[in-house]
């Protein structure tokens, strides 16, 4: 479908945000039904064991106290495993919460008490006594190590690497070798927003499920799945996500143990997790890489080998796509990768902004950074020396990669030819000055999704799907297509997101939503003006130039109106007035968007990915090594941007985060117990605003009319790729000394 | 948080009066946040808010007095602490954020307890809140713990930056209960853990810091508050160094140094400051002071990297004070 771009492509302020700064926006936390309990969570102190004994009296003696949930009197859930399994399709045995005695890992829910107030919940939960039998565990990542394997059944999104060439015989005749070993520590999601449920119980005896999710529809089938209940009781409810990150992804334990309690005390109750609580369940792993790169002198890659290894726990086996990224985006006659996992007894890792590329790319392009000076070659120009204009692993071709043109622009933007190549040339004061680029590659994908747009009595239109606006625009971009595909004002428009009753959405992740739903919301629109339109042409009634204008196919949609484009004399009608004219109150359709909506099969021979350059400016004081990010530019190669400014918030969001997978955040496991020590915002550092200097972002043009129906590729992840390591670089050219090891932190 | 009853007395004896398994509260940073840990659990919680300590005076001997109830940004902003205390309103800006800051006060300052990941857990064994059950912070995830002044009971560093700037300027502080009104040198107020380590401070039960009084100082621009964290601002320190010079053309007359984030307590060794006097400043003068500072550190499992890097930033400090360049607490490029 060809699109003028008349909102498409405007920087539209969010159309939420009104709602949200004014706290009319509700979240998970927030609803208060009549009669409410409250939850609080009582964690397990050990890693591996059995709970022995619970001794309930003293917290049951707290006034206001109702119910103490445990796996002991819990009420009946789904009997078989399977049905535990939610919609990430994580391979393994999937967690039950207060399934049994048996403690899997610290942290692990083992009690919920339920109170009249927040307040008797918190001080009851705390005297809660629970004595275990411990177990033997182990949490240490490098004893991990010694049990790595492939799991059986691969996740769903797994990509196996693909070799070519013959990668061991090129590295040992290749001129020039790198090696590297590899690591970046866990990481905690900690969106601003805490992981909570409230269950209001309905007067028919219905669930009303308000959660902290990025896939409503996800949640309610896990529910009515592992609960056992029919799926007209349970609607799921996200309207407003106060950041997820991918902790969303999974229907956390807090929203089954809030709708078990319901179903047991048959009464509205809520459980919401602390900060500290937050450290209690998804992470990103932490992964080990080596990376070793031949190439000859004149910067020619000749081998690559890339061999990784991420944790998850001892229950599920949770993947990520780590390996691959070098090997996709570089030309190489011989390249070959592996990856495994290492168990642990923790709760299992999961996904995480940019799953597997964000650890996977950065850590690549640290490797490549050193290649580069290996070969006395600019990091820039041995990137585009060895740059490969297909699916270099695949053997595909592309359905576009204007990656080419980020690097050059992002190039001038930075002003990097005036870069010295030695490292430690460039200096203010005690500060040395270093520059530092990487690229960035993350998939662009689509998922089938459908949407609803119904016109009103009053004229306005609204579009309805379960997606979810996890803060990152959606509302607004969707929006924005509505009006375009209807031609529209953007204040004539209602759009409904986050509940599990409107129109099938995937989940929220993998930067799929503004493609997909996207473009479910531009067939339906369409779609709807057909309808209008057909169904103006059997009322007889209505004026002759719009009988002849609609025969002739003269009118279109303006403004909000119907226009005759035909003859001397313009003639238009308000939307009000058409739909009345119909005889209807209204008038709707829904419409779902699938990857061959064009007639094209391109998702199956070309591969799609979203590409980056991001170039960093740093300062490090030359005798105390404190790092300072003094310039960030990144170009980015998305397609087409919906809305270049809730676009470049995301990307600037996610530079953000990358900068604190660079310098700051790293989760500490006290391996001894199976715990996070750092769990508060006290000691799990996240960059403050003094660690992030002005971002430049600038998009790329890339017309893509392959990669989805509107030619869209997403931007929610992109930017955590290629920044930390670009950041890394940066320090190596003020130093002149490589770290291997994320976060670098002061004394490394 | 546990349920616990509630006095606002207004005048101080009613404060001590009430206390019996209670606590203070002033800005309620540390403890309310504590409280919600389940570290904290007094029966009764008695707010200083109403008390008559929220003033900063000068006292006739040409010191000054910061009332305990002074915020801590309030304590930055005055007048007289930016004129005659520099280094003060430098240490106090070097922490927190300015909404913390608009809470905190001085008094809290003083009292608030350490941020081991251990004490802050009460799922974990810690000497300092449970006493007798262990110490975690051993051998566990310790970067963050200190390298002097530590015992077998407890490496827990105090994490205040105002106070070591306090310590560095020789303060007193006053205390009031029961037993009457004494005063005591600021470097004698906090303990080291030894085989007490649940007693942070010499303050007897129900006693009140009232004020905390500022002899009368001065070092021109020869001051700095070096604070090196892991982020660049809102972080505890790793290290943190505060320095007054007294300077009579290019010899140092009196140094006054106190290091924070790697001691038990606020560090001072009175010998390293003796080394710099009548001395010119040299960066082997500095080197040797740096060695005297931190003689002693024993480093565990995690926090080697603070004695790597200590000397580096106390060099670097005496030599930002010597040159009278103080360190900016609003530009994070260190001079
Ligand atoms: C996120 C965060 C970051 C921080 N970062 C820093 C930092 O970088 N540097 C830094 O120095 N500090 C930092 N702080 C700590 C902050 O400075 C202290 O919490 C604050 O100074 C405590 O003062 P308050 O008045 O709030 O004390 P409260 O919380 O009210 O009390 C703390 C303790 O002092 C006792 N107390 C209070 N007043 C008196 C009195 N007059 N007499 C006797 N006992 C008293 C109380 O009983 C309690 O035990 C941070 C705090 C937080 C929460
Ligand atoms: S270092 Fe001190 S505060 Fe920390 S666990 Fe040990 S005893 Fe407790």
């Amino acid at each position: 479908m060809t699109v003028i771009s008349t909102t498409i492509g405007q920087s539209v302020s969010r159309i939420d945000g009104f709602a949200k700064v004014t706290g009319q926006a509700r979240y998970a936390a927030e609803p208060h039904p009549s009669g409410m309990l409250y939850g609080v969570i009582v964690n397990s102190p050990i890693a591996r064991g059995r709970i022995e004994t619970i001794r309930e009296e003293a917290a049951r003696a707290v006034p206001g106290v109702v119910e103490i949930m445990t796996h002991l009197n819990r009420p009946h859930t789904a009997l078989f495993e399977k049905s535990y399994v939610d919609g990430l399709g994580v391979p393994g045995s999937p967690y039950r919460p207060l399934h049994d005695g048996e403690i899997r890992f610290n942290g692990q829910p083992v009690a919920v008490v339920f109170a009249e107030t927040f307040e008797a919940a918190r001080e009851a939960a705390m005297l809660m006594e629970v004595d275990y039998e411990r177990w033997p565990h182990n949490a240490d990542f490098e004893v991990a190590l010694h049990q790595k394997y492939m799991p059986e059944k691969p996740r769903s999104n797994y990509v196996p690497p693909k070799s070519r060439g013959k990668a061991a015989e090129a590295y040992a005749l290749s001129p020039i070798k790198v090696e590297g070993h590899y690591h970046l520590a866990p990481e905690h999601h900690n969106p601003m927003e805490m992981h909570a449920t409230t269950v209001i119980v309905e007067d028919d005896g219905k669930f009303t499920v308000w959660d902290k999710t990025q896939g409503p529809q996800a949640v309610q089938a896990y529910l009515t799945s592992a609960l056992s209940l029919s799926k007209d009781q349970v609607r799921v409810r996200n309207p407003y996500v106060g950041g997820a990150f991918g902790s969303g992804l999974r229907a956390q334990h807090n929203v089954f143990l809030a709708a078990l309690a319901a179903k047991m005390l048959k009464r509205s109750v809520r459980v919401s997790l602390t900060r500290q609580q937050m450290f209690t369940h998804v992470f990103r792993p932490e992964a080990i890489m080596d990376i070793a790169l031949g190439a000859t002198p004149d910067g020619t890659l000749q081998s690559m080998i890339v061999e990784g290894v991420t944790d998850t726990s001892r229950f599920e086996h949770n993947m990520e796509n780590l390996v691959v990224w070098g090997l996709i985006n570089y030309k190489c006659p011989n390249a070959t990768a592996d990856y495994k996992v290492v168990p642990r007894d923790t709760y299992t890792s999961s996904d995480m902004r940019a799953p597997g590329a964000a650890t996977g790319v950065n850590l690549f392009e640290m490797a490549i950074d050193e290649m580069a000076y290996a070969c006395s070659m600019d990091p820039l120009t041995f990137r585009l020396h060895n740059y490969s204009d297909i699916d270099a692993m695949h053997d595909m071709p592309l359905t576009s990669k204007a990656l080419r043109e980020a690097m050059l622009q992002g190039a001038e933007r930075f002003g990097w030819q005036n870069r010295p190549m030695t490292p430690g040339k460039m200096r203010d004061g005690k500060e040395l000055i270093g520059w530092g680029m990487a690229t960035g590659i993350w998939d662009a994908m689509f998922s089938p999704t459908s949407a609803r747009a119904r016109l009103t009595a009053d004229g306005r239109l609204h579009i309805a799907t379960a997606a979810s606006d996890i803060g990152t625009g959606t509302y607004t971009i969707l929006a924005q297509t509505a009006s375009e595909a209807f031609n529209i004002p953007l204040d004539q428009i209602d759009i409904e997101l986050g509940d599990s009753t409107l129109p099938q959405c995937p989940t929220e992740g993998g930067s799929w939503t503004a493609a997909s739903a996207g473009a479910a919301v531009w067939l339906a629109c369409q779609s709807l003006r057909e309808k209008l339109f057909k169904t103006l042409g059997k009322n007889s009634n209505i004026s002759a130039w719009l009988t002849e204008g609609l025969r002739h196919n003269t009118v279109v949609l303006q403004d909000g109106f119907l226009k005759n484009t035909d003859g001397d004399e313009a003639f238009e009608m308000s939307l009000r007035d058409a739909l009345s004219l119909t005889g209807q109150t209204e008038l709707e359709v829904e419409e779902t968007a699938k990857p061959g909506l064009r007639g094209t099969i391109s998702q199956m021979r070309k591969a799609r990915f979203t590409h980056s350059a991001v170039f960093c400016e740093v300062r490090v004081d030359e005798e105390l090594g404190i790092v300072r990010v003094t310039r960030l530019v990144n170009a980015v190669a998305a397609g087409r941007i919906m809305n270049p400014k809730t676009a470049a918030s995301q990307v600037r969001g996610a530079m953000v985060m990358a900068t604190g997978m660079a310098l700051h955040e790293e989760s500490l496991m006290d391996e001894r117990v199976g715990r996070f020590m750092n769990h508060n915002f006290s000691e799990y550092h996240i960059p403050a605003h003094a660690d992030i200097p002005d971002m430049d972002v600038l998009f790329v043009n890339e017309e893509d009319t392959e990669v989805s129906p509107l030619g869209i590729k997403g931007v929610g992840e992109i930017g955590m790729c290629g920044t930390a390591a670009a950041i890394a670089n940066a320090i190596f050219h003020a130093t002149g000394r490589r770290h291997y090891n994320l976060p670098i932190v002061p004394g490394d | 948080m546990r349920q616990f009853s509630y006095s606002r007395p207004t005048a101080l004896s009613d404060a001590w009066d009430d206390f019996e398994h209670a606590r203070y509260l002033a800005g309620g940073t540390n403890l309310v946040d504590l409280m919600k840990s389940d570290v904290e659990r007094p029966n009764h919680v008695i707010d200083l808010n109403s008390l008559p300590l929220n003033k900063v005076e000068e006292l006739p001997d040409g010191r000054l007095r910061l009332g305990a109830l002074v915020t801590n940004a309030d304590t930055a902003a005055h007048p007289l602490v930016t004129e005659r205390y520099p280094l003060l309103a430098s240490a106090i800006l070097a922490g927190a954020s300015p909404q913390i800051r608009n809470r905190a006060t001085n008094g809290g300052n003083l009292n608030q307890r350490t941020r081991c990941h251990y004490f802050y857990d009460p799922d974990m064994a810690c000497n300092k809140r449970s006493p007798g059950t262990g110490c975690s912070a051993k051998g566990g995830r310790n970067r963050i713990m200190a390298i002097l002044g530590t015992s077998e009971a407890c490496i827990a560093t105090f994490p205040s930056d105002m106070c070591v700037a306090l310590a560095a300027l020789n303060a007193t502080v006053t205390l009031a209960g029961s037993q009457g009104e004494r005063s005591v040198a600021f470097r004698d107020y906090h303990r080291l853990p030894g085989d007490q380590p649940w007693q942070d401070n010499i303050l007897l039960p129900g006693e009140i810091v009232t004020s905390i009084d500022l002899p009368a100082l001065s070092f021109g621009p020869h001051y700095t508050y070096l604070k090196i964290r892991d982020r660049l601002s809102f972080a505890f320190a790793i290290v943190s160094v505060a320095v007054g010079l007294q300077m009579e053309s290019d010899v140092i007359q009196k140094a006054h140094i106190a290091l924070g984030g790697v001691g038990t307590k606020p560090w001072c060794v009175p010998e390293a400051e003796a080394l710099l006097e009548g001395k010119t400043p040299s960066l082997s003068l500095f080197r040797d002071t740096a060695e005297c500072l931190l003689r002693g550190a024993v480093t565990d499992r995690d926090n080697a990297a603070k004695l790597r890097l200590a000397p580096r930033v106390i060099m670097r400090a005496l030599s930002q004070a010597a040159d009278g360049t103080p360190q900016s607490q609003t530009y994070k490029s260190i001079s």
